[in-house]
């Protein structure tokens, strides 16, 4: 093949890939800077500190708190359960099963398959497991139908982190006569840490953005939940309904919800990298 | 059984799926002396080091026959406590393989999980077998920091100090010195060759002239059957084998 060729060739694969990187950077600033633009008008202090008062959604005054409080007590107590499920999972497929053991593949695969189910189906088995126990549209059934939501995504990402531990690590570990559960917490749980912790802040975003699992099983509601028994209003839903009203001031709300709910993805994702830079330092390379 | 004999290790085969690694070895390893495992690459030397603490048993398609004695105690009998076993050996790996925590607690681990808890018995713990292990003035300042940041020598220091303060009484290693530059090399084996007064010593390597300088007693594995063993002495200056003899006129490597 000749020089110019070859040097065609490098140019337009070049090309190609600063495209795509520019494209994904600018849907991001894209997106932004609409959420901003459209909603910044109706961005102040009553948004984020009061609850809606009557005749909120025409347009008068009053807040999100309650979506606000709503939706962080709702993917935290699903992040917190999701982990609880997750950890044991993949300290099993990783430190006690044997590489090719089936159980670890078959779990693997369904963690895959979960993964890939859209938010509505885990609505509606959330909302066919709370009618079996008799449980009303409430805080707890949102944050048992988001666990579920979030397991398959958080025991996956970690299960990536986790399989990469050297094996001569855990020998080192086994040599001092450390049982595999000592094993496990103390040196396989340490290497993986800032890997583990972004697999639960990639959990909880995907867990507190999501709409259509919290719609059947947590309700909504204009007061901030004092209960687990008690429906919860989330920010998705909030965006939705206020998207959904005529009212180009409440319309203009909506955007503001949104850039509320990104600010705080955000939040929770620079306080992350900044704790997992924190445990980074003992990981051995 | 002979007195002396540490470990008793009787026809041993090892295999992975199909392929023997191991050929039904029998070999007593002297209590309180350096022995040095030869031989060519791939000839099993590892697999052979490794059955000694049960290191292979959780691997995939990994067949053990035979018997391991040590002080007397068959350590593959199902009764056996497999932590047990593993304690009475510290292990230097190739790599040096240093714990994703501090220096101290690299070394307090150990003593940790075997039910220390007093944190001036650890620190006392941590000290003499730093110094044991030659590290101790270069890191006495900063015990508290990531063992990760110390230089591949004083890793490999720092795993022979780990290894040392779960009181064993083998130690094991598998090329110790082979990722290491020859300043941090040498202080290695100089202790490997201290720790005989306490400690039975094994050592894998494919350096002959490491054999030759530190070994009381070799045993060369060629294709997974071992083939001659005895004290260095006799071995080097007249090897019955003539693989053996191969072997060291460097022949076969």
């Amino acid at each position: 093949m000749g020089y110019r060729r070859r040097k065609a060739e490098e140019t337009f694969f070049k090309v190609l890939m600063i495209g795509s990187t520019l494209i994904i950077a600018g849907s991001l600033l894209l997106i932004m800077g609409t959420i901003v633009v459209k909603g910044f008008p109706a961005l102040n202090l009553a948004m984020i500190t009061q609850t809606p008062k009557g005749g909120y959604y025409l347009g008068k005054e009053g807040g999100i708190l309650n979506a606000i409080v709503g939706s962080l007590e709702l993917a935290g107590g699903a992040t917190l359960l999701a982990l609880l499920l997750s950890l044991p999972i993949v300290l099993y497929i990783n430190v006690y099963a044997r590489r090719k053991s089936r159980l670890a593949v078959f779990t693997r695969f369904s963690l895959d398959v979960l993964w890939g189910i859209p938010s509505i189906v885990y609505g509606a088995f959330g909302f066919i497991l709370m009618m079996m126990i008799g449980l009303r549209t409430s805080l707890l059934a949102g944050i048992i139908t988001v666990a579920l939501l979030e397991l398959p995504i958080m025991a996956r990402a970690m299960d990536e982190v986790v399989r990469l531990v050297p094996s001569s690590l855990r020998d080192a570990s086994a040599s001092l006569g450390a049982t595999r559960l000592e094993t496990a917490f103390h040196v396989v749980v340490r290497q993986c840490l800032p890997g583990i912790i972004t697999a639960v802040l990639i959990a909880f975003g995907r867990g507190i953005g999501d709409a259509a699992s919290v719609l059947l099983t947590a309700g909504y509601s204009d007061r901030i939940p004092g209960a687990l028994t008690q429906p919860a209003a989330t920010l998705p839903l909030a965006i939705f309904f206020q998207l959904g009203t005529p009212y180009p001031e409440v319309q203009a709300r909506a955007y503001a919800s949104a850039a509320i709910l990104t600010f705080l993805i955000l939040a929770i994702s620079l306080l992350s990298r900044w704790f997992s830079r924190k445990f980074q330092k003992n990981t051995i390379k | 059984m002979n007195p002396q004999t540490h470990i008793s290790i009787r026809n041993l085969s090892v295999s992975y799926g199909r392929q023997k690694v191991l050929k039904d070895v029998s070999l007593d390893i002297p209590d309180r002396k350096v022995t040095a495992i030869i031989g060519p690459s791939g000839c099993g030397k590892t697999t052979l080091l490794k059955t000694m603490n049960r290191l292979l048993d959780g691997q995939d398609g990994v067949t053990i026959e035979g018997e391991v004695l040590v002080d007397g105690e068959n350590i593959y009998d199902p009764k056996i406590e497999v932590t047990r076993v593993r304690k009475k050996m510290g292990l230097l790996s190739q790599k040096p393989q240093v714990l994703p925590m501090s220096i101290f607690d690299n070394i307090a681990y150990g003593p940790r999980i075997h039910g220390v808890r007093d944190k001036t018995r650890l620190m006392a713990i941590a000290q003499r077998q730093l110094q044991a292990s030659g590290l101790w003035e270069e890191v006495k300042d900063r015990l508290h920091e990531p063992a990760s940041r110390l230089s591949v020598g004083q890793q490999q220091r720092l795993c022979l100090a780990r290894g040392l303060a779960v009181e064993p009484e083998i130690i094991l290693g598998d090329e110790p010195t082979s990722a290491l530059d020859p300043q941090s090399s040498r202080i290695v084996e100089q202790r490997l060759v201290e720790l005989k007064a306490e400690y039975t010593v094994i050592v894998v390597t494919h350096i002959l002239r490491q054999a030759r300088r530190i070994a009381d007693y070799i045993a060369f594995l060629y294709l997974g059957e071992l083939v001659e063993h005895g004290p260095a002495a006799d071995v080097f200056a007249a090897p019955k084998d003539p693989r053996m003899k191969a072997y060291l006129t460097g022949e076969i490597s």
